[in-house]
């Protein structure tokens, strides 16, 4: 007769994978890595002269935020100096009316005739305008991300509304070359600012 | 006559428990997917990062590296103060030392991944923005323009 093998106790199996268990919980956090992608312009070599680029005032929308974390901006319609407040909800539907243009206001980016195949086909689109973004020593983070985050809005706003005129669908959902497609119509034209050394 | 009979001593069937380590298991196997390991342990108060909404992924681990910014924890603000400091690896730095920082990792990286080189900017909400500021410029020195700044979902509105 065969010998009978004697089972294992497996009673302390549970204990053995509880302890596993809690051994992941603790070292392993829950928490995704997600944030707010930027890319950083290349630097200016050392013997360059700080060229100062030439933009048309129309084409400029400077936004602001200053140590008391208040967000001015300003744009073509007014004088050089001149900062006017705006409210952090406005912003968005202000930079969208600047990216776009839609009425072909004289203060806003100029509009230009380009053809990008396609379904688009020929269209217009402000070509040079750039969005820039300055901030103060003391302005908190915090303010600084939201001001990038309504900018940011602002143009995955225009470019999902572009993807549902053309294509029917909603930006996130268009093929990687659809979405380069508007990206090249709607590129992101945040700049940041050299940092400059402001009073008070 | 039918007699009841009582057994003092009726003994509750033992449970079963054999499915029981099946079910951990399944339970642990479910954490080790979702969780990520942490990178380092946090000498700066960088858990309290800001909020944003137009979040993008970090998708490959291995291609970024982090700048923790923030106060020092209590068990180092005596040492180190109250100002807030950077933190790279497992160590206190200084703005000047994120060019070598860089610049080490991205040779320690495969030849073919070193220009998709991320940098993630985990920093405390209550920041102010000159120092992050000096950060963006070594950054821009080092040639780590792919860069992040870490936030979490915002729940409600602006």
């Amino acid at each position: 007769m065969a010998k009978k093998i004697p089972q294992i106790n497996a009673s302390s199996m549970a204990d053995i994978s509880f302890l596993l268990l809690i051994f992941f919980l603790v070292t392993t956090s829950m928490d995704v890595n997600q944030g707010l992608a930027r890319r950083l312009p290349a630097p200016i070599p050392p013997n360059q002269e700080k060229a100062d680029q030439d933009i048309n005032k129309r084409n400029l929308l400077i936004v602001k935020i200053n140590s008391r974390n208040q967000v001015t901006y300003r744009d073509g319609s007014m004088e050089m100096g001149d900062l006017q407040e705006i409210d952090i909800k406005d912003l968005k539907a202000k930079a969208k009316e600047f990216i776009l243009n839609p009425q072909n206001k004289a203060h806003l980016p100029k509009l230009v005739r380009e053809d990008f195949g396609g379904p688009f086909g020929e269209m217009e689109y402000t070509k040079d305008h750039v969005i820039s973004v300055q901030n103060d020593v003391d302005t908190q983070y915090q303010a600084y991300l939201d001001v990038q985050n309504e900018l940011v809005a602002a143009y995955n706003e225009v470019r999902n509304e572009c993807a549902l005129e053309f294509y029917h669908k909603s930006y996130n959902e268009l093929e990687e070359d659809q979405q380069k497609l508007i990206q090249k119509i709607y590129p992101q034209k945040i700049s940041e600012a050299e940092p400059k050394n402001y009073g008070n | 006559m039918a007699k009841i009979r009582r057994n003092d001593k009726r003994e509750m069937p033992a449970l079963n428990t054999s499915s029981l380590p099946d079910i951990i298991f399944m339970l642990l196997f479910f954490f080790m997917s979702v969780t990520s390991m942490k990178e380092v342990s946090y000498k700066v108060t960088c858990s309290n990062s800001p909020q944003a909404s137009e979040l993008t992924k970090l998708e490959k681990k291995s291609l970024v590296r982090y700048i923790y910014v923030g106060k020092p924890t209590e068990q180092y603000a005596k040492q180190f103060g109250t100002d807030t400091r950077i933190q790279l690896d497992d160590q206190f730095a200084e703005t000047n030392e994120i060019g070598d920082y860089i610049i080490n990792e991205r040779s320690a990286m495969k030849e073919d991944e070193q220009g998709k080189l991320t940098v993630s900017i985990k920093a405390d909400k209550e920041t102010r923005m000159g120092i992050i500021t000096e950060i963006k410029q070594e950054l821009r020195r080092a040639y780590a323009l792919k860069i992040s700044y870490s936030a979490t979902q915002r729940t409600n509105g602006l």
